[in-house]
């Protein structure tokens, strides 16, 4: 049977993790190499960057990362931010990405959906929808009340499009599988939306990675079992050392969810040379 | 032991992951752009990403009768993804392409109309070993939207569950082909990789 994933997502700003991530007792840990590499030995099924440097010398320092990741880990890499063209698909495909993920440029041009599923297969091409839920009109049917707008811009901007057909479309263009995030959930910690994520989830025919409102354990249950999603994507719960892998996943084993069972270090069981050992005899 | 082994680069796909899973393993890689150097090798890697249309035209160019010649002399080969479909005579992908014809039978989309089923089959799935190196029960990385399914069952090493069952790798003398990604697939991949590696 085909396991649900958890996927880690760390954001990366001129190769550096945002907001850093706990280990343990360490902190800092602002390496992506490092995280990524701790997470892939941890128990990730995939490992998720996401490239919201702004400037256009910092996406040298992101593909360089994505290289030095791709060596350390011996799980899938999925990378997204800024991508916009086929020739950035390419670049960051060379540098070891196993799969790249768009979201504003699919919306610009739709036909870039296509050219890069043509191009390198659709298994690399993740497309990415940030959805907001429409403030119902007054008067307006029960049954039209439920719908979900496709935004852009960090989910400040409307795109026009509505989240379910968008989803449709993506998935006939050719999209290998949809990262679908709620921004009314993101960044709050009180589950995801499940109505949209089924919605998709029962509309199209690709997998769909639910994202944006994981605080908790069960918030990762539910989007896998009432969500009806393939994959969950979480930051939070993970960096802030809430949870980790393991634990997340002997949950979802125990409610029924089957997952990869984790067995926790190296691919070869050496030591990972990224990793610097733990100092915490020194400070005991 | 450090074994020698050639990665062929068919032009499918980025080839580092599975170059530096196969050192992981104590390989020696060396990465094989021209078909005319495979001779030289005894131990090959096919890996393969993408479209099978794209992997039997590569095979027209010259890559069909090096891989032909390599398994003729049964030398150690190890295929991965469409390293292993392009074994097999043809795929639904692409009707009218010719595969190797190493193994008798076709490359199969999961059903479409099982809306259940969402193709690619992607991520993690179990798999059951019947042949020598698939002892145990593991969990393997796939991606993949098509399946081989050899004519004689023989050929079947270990399977999987996505819908029906279906054959997750072949396994014949010193061929190995799997269609998922042992490189991508952590601790699981590397010992795989281990076993392949220790076969004479």
């Amino acid at each position: 049977m085909l396991a649900k994933r958890l996927i880690p997502c760390l954001d990366i700003r001129d190769g550096r993790v945002v907001k850093g991530v706990q280990f343990e007792q360490i902190r800092d840990a602002g390496d992506p190499v490092e995280c990524a590499s701790r997470y892939s030995d941890g128990g990730a099924d995939e490992i998720c960057f996401l490239d919201i440097t702004a400037s256009h010398e910092g996406r040298g320092t992101f593909v360089d990362v994505v290289e030095r990741t791709a060596e350390r880990t011996a799980v899938p890499l999925t990378v997204g931010g800024g991508v916009r063209t086929l020739e950035d698909v390419r670049t960051l495909l060379n540098a070891g990405a196993d799969k790249v993920s768009i979201n504003t440029a699919a919306i610009v041009r739709p036909e870039l959906i296509q050219e890069v599923s043509e191009q390198y297969g659709r298994q690399v091409l993740v497309v990415a929808v940030d959805a907001r839920r429409r403030v119902p009109v007054e008067g307006e049917l029960l049954a039209q009340q439920l719908r979900w707008d496709v935004c852009t811009h960090g989910g400040r901007r409307p795109s026009g499009l509505e989240a379910v057909q968008w989803c449709t479309r993506v998935a006939e263009l050719g999209a290998g599988e949809i990262l679908l995030t709620s921004m009314d959930r993101d960044g709050t910690g009180i589950g995801c939306d499940l109505e949209l994520t089924r919605k998709v989830a029962q509309s199209v025919g690709i997998p769909v990675i639910a994202s944006g409102g994981v605080g908790d354990l069960d918030h990762l249950v539910d989007a896998l079992t009432r969500g009806a999603a393939s994959a969950a994507l979480a930051a939070t719960i993970f960096h802030d050392h809430i949870h980790t892998l393991g634990e997340a996943k002997a949950y979802l084993q125990e409610k029924g969810v089957i997952v990869r069972p984790v067995t926790p270090g190296t691919p070869d069981g050496l030591p990972d040379p990224s990793v610097p050992p733990t100092v915490a005899s020194a400070t005991s | 032991m450090h074994r020698s082994v050639a990665v062929a680069d068919l032009g499918l796909g980025n080839l580092r992951s599975v170059v530096r899973s196969l050192e992981r393993a104590d390989a020696r890689v060396t990465v094989v752009n021209e078909p005319v150097d495979l001779a030289r090798s005894d131990w090959v890697v096919v890996p393969g990403q993408g479209g099978f249309r794209h992997g039997a035209q590569v095979l027209r160019e010259g890559w069909g009768d090096a891989l032909r010649a390599h398994l003729s002399a049964e030398k150690p080969y190890l295929g991965l993804c469409l390293g292993l479909q392009l074994l097999f005579d043809e795929s639904e992908e692409a009707p009218g392409a010719a595969g190797l014809g190493w193994i008798a039978g076709g490359v199969h989309r999961f059903d479409p109309d099982c809306a259940e089923l969402k193709v690619p089959h992607m991520g993690w799935n179990q798999v059951r070993g019947c042949g020598r190196l698939f002892e145990e029960p593991e969990w393997y990385y796939f991606v993949h939207s098509y399946y081989v399914k050899p004519e004689d069952e023989e050929w079947v090493a270990a399977t999987a569950t996505y819908g029906p069952e279906f054959c997750a790798a072949v396994e014949r003398g010193n061929l190995l082909a799997t269609q998922f990604h042992p490189e991508k697939s952590h601790s699981g991949g590397h010992r795989l990789l281990k076993r392949f590696l220790s076969g004479n």
